[in-house]
């Protein structure tokens, strides 16, 4: 199926906010970087939950209890599905990707990382992807190195390989976002990681982009940990996922600790549960994922290949249209096959927020600021940038809308 | 509304700001951001018998931060403390003319007067530290 194929009309009649009118004008959500609309039938899932079948989870044995059981670990299957995990005991549930990397910085990185040891990151990482190893990296005394990218958002490989091949006896770890939220380039995963494993280093993908966007096997990919958020994915907040190898998972403590993660409680012991109920300790967020099921069944329903295509042929098209303004600067990569439908850009020397609030005149959500990348930015030789972010149910004619706000933004400030 | 919100007035504060730069024998540097958008404001301060004497800013951000830094600096130079410290979020908000503001673009507009308030209680703190900690206990200003 081609991406013009894609039937957005029909899809936008699945998600009642796309229908809002606000002052009479159509509602125009192009932020979907930050997060996601929710179709109906997610909405409705949690909806039913809550009224036929709300219960705690893992303990009781009443009928409901068993059904909503079932319904919370029927998502983890799924999900092991859609990135092709192994297991399902390879999938736990956290709060968003955020908690996920907390996690994986907690429980794995005070067991694996010492005194000198490095962990490599990048410039684009999102604030997420660096703090917590910050923070790591300070309590044991090792360092962090931050992989360059050029002025297009790319990685340079040959920097990483010349930098593993005379440090490899110290990294301990690579952590990258394999979709950037800031300019939307995808970075050569595999070839990182085929790389990274040359050495025995193990990689941690943050696919908070990529994995709505992009097919994502994590089989094939092999990396040791991914994480990501349900609700950039058309789910509910609350609900994210890290992915990790069995046999890594099995190897960690906990991170927090409680009900659920305990097999046996003794005063002076207690003896860990099996994955993935080890790592998710007290009530969990049973109704938001239970609700990302019916998520990932739209997701798959369209497919990830037609929403990839459809992404590029948006991004393409507006990127066309965005370059005849004279006054415009996008960043990112040109090439569309290395980029997904995110365009930071910005115009003249309107600042991101003032354009921010014009277009919110014009109904139209756009995000503006450092995007959770002040390293990036400070790269960038930016203080901030305004950003669109595609999916399945943006439209040309919506891009249009955007463009025509743009030219009145540059009469307004009389670029 | 963004018409109204980007009129001749703020962009001409915005383009052409006034007492934008730094006082090098200053009496009071303060410095604030906003973290939602990144907003900077410095504010230096001149200070002579009570009276500022002179008042300038650097920063970078959106026209509504900058035009407003601008504005405040032409309010309240040659005033005396006593007046500056009592200024108003709304008397600001009313002198350049913004008062429909979301809540999100009136951190902006209001950084300005949060770092000279700033400022001002540093100032205090040295010379009559009671007048700084009243300031800081009044919740209203920041
Ligand atoms: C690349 C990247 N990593 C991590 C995150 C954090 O996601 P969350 O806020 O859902 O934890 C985001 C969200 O914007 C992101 O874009």
């Amino acid at each position: 199926m081609q991406s013009s194929e894609l039937e957005t009309n029909k899809i936008r009649n699945d998600f009642p906010i796309l229908t809002r009118k606000i002052n009479g004008k159509p509602f125009v959500y192009l932020d979907n970087a930050s997060t996601t609309q929710k179709p109906l039938s997610v909405i409705n899932k949690i909806v039913n939950y809550y009224s036929f079948y709300n219960s705690n989870i893992h303990r009781a044995v009443y009928d409901i209890a068993e059904e909503a059981t079932h319904a919370y670990e029927l998502t983890r299957q799924k999900v092991c599905k859609f990135i092709n995990a192994n297991s399902p005991q390879e999938i736990i549930f956290t709060r968003n990707a955020t908690e996920a990397i907390n996690l994986v910085s907690y429980s794995w990185g005070r067991k694996n990382i010492q005194k000198g040891d490095l962990i490599i990151l990048s410039e684009q990482e999102h604030h997420s992807n660096i703090v917590p190893w910050q923070i790591l990296a300070k309590e044991k005394n090792a360092k962090i190195k931050y992989l360059k990218i050029d002025k297009t958002g790319n990685l340079n490989l040959n920097e990483l390989e010349a930098y593993l091949n005379s440090n490899n006896n110290n990294i301990k770890l690579i952590s990258l976002c394999h979709m950037s939220n800031a300019l939307g380039n995808i970075i050569p995963i595999d070839k990182i990681i085929n790389m990274a494993h040359a050495y025995g280093i193990p990689v941690f993908v943050d696919g908070a982009q990529s994995v709505p966007h992009l097919t994502t096997d994590v089989n094939s990919l092999d990396c040791e940990f991914l994480a990501f958020s349900a609700h950039k994915m058309l789910g509910p907040t609350g609900v994210g996922i890290l992915y990790g190898k069995k046999n890594i998972l099995e190897e960690m403590d906990p991170f927090i600790c409680g009900g659920d993660m305990i097999k046996e409680v003794h005063k002076e012991k207690t003896l860990f549960n099996d994955l993935p109920y080890k790592f998710e300790a007290g009530t969990p967020n049973i109704a938001d994922v239970i609700g990302f099921s019916s998520a990932l069944d739209y997701l798959n329903e369209i497919g990830m290949d037609n929403i990839r295509n459809h992404e590029i042929e948006l991004t393409k098209y507006a990127l066309e249209k965005m370059s005849e303004l004279k006054q415009i600067k996008v960043y990112g990569d040109v090439n569309l096959q290395n980029r997904g439908g995110i365009i930071s850009f910005n115009l003249g020397d309107i600042h991101p927020h003032d354009l921010a609030t014009i277009l919110n005149e014009d109904c139209i959500a756009i995000r503006s600021g450092h995007h959770c990348a002040q390293v990036l930015m400070e790269k960038l030789e930016v203080s901030a940038t305004s950003r669109v972010s595609f999916y399945i149910y943006n439209t040309k004619e919506e891009i249009n809308i955007f463009i025509n706000a743009l030219g009145k933004a540059i009469k307004l400030f009389q670029l | 509304m963004s018409d109204d919100i980007y009129r001749e007035i703020i962009l001409d504060h915005y383009r052409n700001p006034r007492n934008k730069g730094k006082i090098d024998n200053a009496d009071v540097v303060i410095h604030d951001s906003n973290p939602l958008c990144g907003d900077q404001i410095d504010i230096y301060l001149k200070v002579v018998e009570g009276q500022i004497k002179d008042i300038k800013f650097d920063g970078k951000g959106c026209a509504i931060s900058q035009a407003s830094a601008s504005m405040l600096t032409e309010m309240v130079m040659d005033k005396p403390l006593t007046t500056a410290k009592d200024i108003s979020k709304d008397e600001v908000l009313e002198n350049i003319g913004l008062t429909n503001l979301g809540p999100a673009r009136i951190k902006c507009a209001l950084l300005s007067l949060k770092v000279l308030k700033m400022g001002m209680v540093k100032y205090y703190s040295d010379k009559e530290p009671t007048t700084a900690e009243k300031m800081e206990k009044d919740s209203n200003l920041f």
